[in-house]
């Protein structure tokens, strides 16, 4: 086993297409849930309207990506609309299940041979990335010493990153603003702003359009990384380590995401790497495979995942940054 | 022994070039399966035929079908000829010169009328072929396999038949949704793991089924049974474990309803990937009642272990429910539900009741899993995937009610399996996850809920 190899390989990911995806989700749940106070259980949903709009409409209809991109967000937009209607005036976990729900409908949905001709079923879409690649800055692959990509990845990365930071400067702008203080006295005490005269439910409704929009742009990352879009890219747990994520750097902070998707991706491919090659029949096996064999080790992944959500949420749910007055959430 | 074999191989096959469309269809008439006549023929006359062979696929055969008349038109509608099957099997159908035919589409369509009594299409779907655009100067192939004519059900019978599978499945829907309810109702919790406390069930149940030897009584083998029942204890205990270990201290806490939730999200993977981290991935069946005849009366087909799930389900059922009505437990546990302070306050120990419930709930749901398992096959995901439909049920009935979660489970279940008839089996979930968000647009309480629990 070779030390260096993992700590490169992890950081690859820490700092890599996968930790975009995930941060852009993210920042997308810290609006609705951070701020806003919202259980949203269906980011993944998001994403999937978001990176199947922009697939389909360039791979079917042949338009522009860009333009596709824009359908994709306002696509978002509407879903949000749609599931915040009959959820937003209702308890939190109303909106928890409907959310949960709608992320399993639109992957069905997305995945089923009867929309085949639309969306590919499972085999998804492909070949729809030419305008993203035609900017590429890039002419060959990037090596920065500890890390190294590809031409394309190396444009992901590039791109991603700054969506990240005009992200977190939106999210930043928003929240010191009056708005976002409405949002913040909303997690706080809903019925306390209700009797100031604001409309909860519009304030709540626009939280969950803007992070749901935010949600597409990490649909958007999905496709354009891989050059591909597959229902398996929007499982159910996709949300949830998106939440990981969100805990571990900080629920209701602006760089809270980017710290908890860098640290993220970086212990779980860690652990991925370590694992992988202490079970390897090729090199010296370090764990016997009575206990774990290889394809034992893909699943410890999610299992050490499932219990981080646990105990971050148990233990420290503000995470690194965050403030734990600040996340006195209760149910409502 | 060659011909058969390879016949057995294009029957293979055939499903998979049937989806994969007209264009695989071309190559498949080349595919070993086929007799040599079917293959392009030798001519050089500067006109392309399309090559129509009818095979008759009973019975493992491969015979030619003569007489068969086959119709070939554009993509408009306009007749461009047609042929009668010869001997061999084969209706040859001249579609012009090669200038004309190259860069078109045609519509390859057989007339059933025409076919021998008793026969059909082996697809009755299939009738209509259209074709790729003609790209090379080569004759198109294409193969229609015959089969015994079946007789299609009517609806109404193909609805009873559902009806009776969505009973046995609502009622096993209906004990996971009540041990749902039950502990939504007395802690507020929406417990994200139940999926995987349903999976627990199933899990011990094939645990003890798969241990070697079997378990009868008087002559008849009731291993599954009895894993069963030792699935609906563990998990009883698994309950207990679970209130103990995780849920008591933090009620303690006070941690809010919101993270508890969180929690129950995190409890859900870690477990789930713990079940595939035993057993691994595959599907597989109990040792008893994979392969069983069913009764037959009048139109409705339905097994012996479909009858006994179902009789097994509805007296837990109602046993649970005369418990919650009237013994002294049952009712604190619907005043705990209603106002835990009150409850508190006049002599109950809250958080005594909640134990049981825990216990209780989870038994429930792991009986509910280990049945699921026994009529659908266990794999570790198998009350995940019935996990939202819970939800649905829950939903639609009215959260935390007890009466309400057995009624949502009823009509979810039942309706699951009559959308069939008009969306896809696919989307059928789809569907009633769809009702769940309709449910809440309408009346957010659900059927028999309350609405001061809902704002």
């Amino acid at each position: 086993m070779n030390f260096s190899d993992l700590l490169s390989g992890s950081f690859q990911q820490g700092l890599g297409t996968s930790a975009i995806v995930y941060c852009l989700a993210a920042i997308g749940l810290n609006i609705h849930f951070g701020y806003t106070g919202l259980l949203n259980f269906g980011q993944a949903a998001f994403m999937a309207v978001g990176g199947y709009t922009m697939a389909m409409l360039v791979v079917q209809w042949d338009i522009s990506l860009w333009l596709a991109m824009l359908v994709g967000l306002v696509l978002a937009a509407l879903l949000a609309l749609l599931l915040g209607i009959p959820t937003l005036r209702l308890r939190a976990d109303y909106l928890a299940i409907v959310t949960i729900a709608a992320a399993e409908i639109v992957r069905q949905l997305y995945g089923s041979i009867a929309l085949k001709k639309y969306f590919g079923a499972q085999d998804g879409l492909t070949s729809f990335s030419a305008d993203f690649r035609a900017l590429n800055p890039f002419s060959g692959p990037v090596d920065l010493g500890f890390v190294s990509w590809s031409k394309d990845d190396a444009w992901v990365v590039l791109a991603g990153w700054v969506t990240i930071a005009l992200c977190c400067l939106l999210v930043w702008l928003l929240m010191r603003s009056p708005w976002g203080r409405v949002l913040k006295s909303i997690r706080e005490d809903e019925d306390a702003v209700r009797s100031l005269g604001k409309n909860v439910y519009a304030y709540k409704m626009q939280a969950l359009m803007i992070g749901g929009m935010i949600g597409a742009l990490a649909g958007f990352f999905t496709a354009l990384k891989s050059a591909a879009m597959n229902p398996t890219f929007v499982a159910t747990d996709v949300t949830f380590f998106a939440y990981t994520v969100l805990l571990i750097g900080g629920a209701a902070r602006v760089l809270g995401p980017v710290v908890g998707a860098v640290i993220f991706w970086f212990l779980l491919t860690f652990l991925d790497l370590f694992l992988s090659a202490a079970t390897d029949d090729e090199g010296s096996v370090l764990i016997p495979e009575a206990i774990m064999t290889n394809q034992q080790a893909s699943l410890m992944r999610f299992i050490v995942m499932g219990l981080a959500l646990m105990l971050l949420m148990i233990f420290r749910p503000q995470g690194i940054f965050g403030d734990r007055r600040e996340l006195a959430i209760d149910g409502r | 022994m060659r011909i058969p074999a390879l016949g057995l191989l294009s029957l293979v096959l055939l499903p998979l070039l049937l989806l994969a469309g007209p264009s695989h269809a071309a190559t498949a008439s080349a595919a070993p399966g086929a007799p040599a006549n079917c293959a392009k023929a030798d001519r050089d006359d500067g006109t392309i035929h399309v090559r129509v062979c009818l095979r008759d696929r009973r019975g493992n055969a491969n015979d030619p079908v003569a007489g068969v008349t086959v119709r070939v038109s554009d993509l408009d509608g306009n007749p461009i000829g047609e042929a009668v099957s010869d001997a061999d099997g084969l209706a040859d159908v001249n579609l012009g010169e090669v200038i004309d035919v190259l860069g078109q589409r045609y519509v390859i369509e057989i007339d059933t009328e025409t076919l021998p009594e008793g026969t059909a299409l082996q697809n009755p779907k299939d009738v209509k072929r259209t074709t790729e655009q003609f790209q090379l100067e080569t004759d198109y192939s294409v193969t229609f396999p015959i089969d015994d004519k079946i007789e299609e059900p009517s609806d109404w019978d193909l609805a009873l038949n559902l009806l009776a599978t969505g009973l046995v499945y609502s009622a096993i829907l209906a004990m996971a949704a009540l041990g749902l309810n039950m502990v939504f109702g007395t802690t507020g919790l929406t417990n994200f793991a139940h999926g995987e406390l349903m999976t627990f069930g199933a899990l011990i149940a094939f645990a003890i089924d798969s241990m070697p030897g079997e378990i009868s009584l008087f002559g008849h083998d009731y291993s599954v049974l009895v894993a069963c029942l030792v699935g609906f204890l563990a998990s009883g205990v698994f309950g207990w474990l679970n209130d103990k270990g995780l849920w008591a201290p933090l009620r303690r806490r006070g941690t809010g309803v919101i993270a508890m939730m969180i929690i129950s999200i995190g409890l859900s993977i870690f477990l789930r990937n713990s079940y595939q981290y035993l057993v691994g991935g595959e599907n597989r069946n109990y040792s008893q009642y994979t392969d069983l005849q069913p009764y037959e009366i009048g139109a409705l087909r339905i097994t012996s272990l479909q009858i006994t799930v179902f009789c097994i389900a509805i007296g837990v059922l109602v046993a649970a429910c005369c418990l919650l009505q009237f013994t002294r437990l049952g009712k604190a546990t619907r005043a705990v539900a209603d106002n835990p302070a009150l409850a508190a306050s006049s002599g109950i120990n809250v958080d005594r009741v909640i134990n049981r419930v825990w216990i209780f709930g989870t038994a429930l749901a792991g009986l509910s899993g280990a049945l699921l398992g026994v009529t659908q096959g266990f794999n570790f995901q198998v009350g995940y995937k019935a996990l939202l439909l819970v939800f649905a049920a829950v939903t639609l009935g009215g959260l935390g009610t007890i009466w309400g979660a057995i009624a949502g489970a009823f009509i979810i279940g039942i309706f699951i399996e009559l959308s069939t008839l008009v969306v896809p089996d696919e989307l059928k979930y789809v569907g009633a996850l769809v009702v769940l968000i309709v449910v809440l647009l309408i009346r957010p309480q659900g059927i028999l809920g309350r609405r001061e629990r809902i704002g």
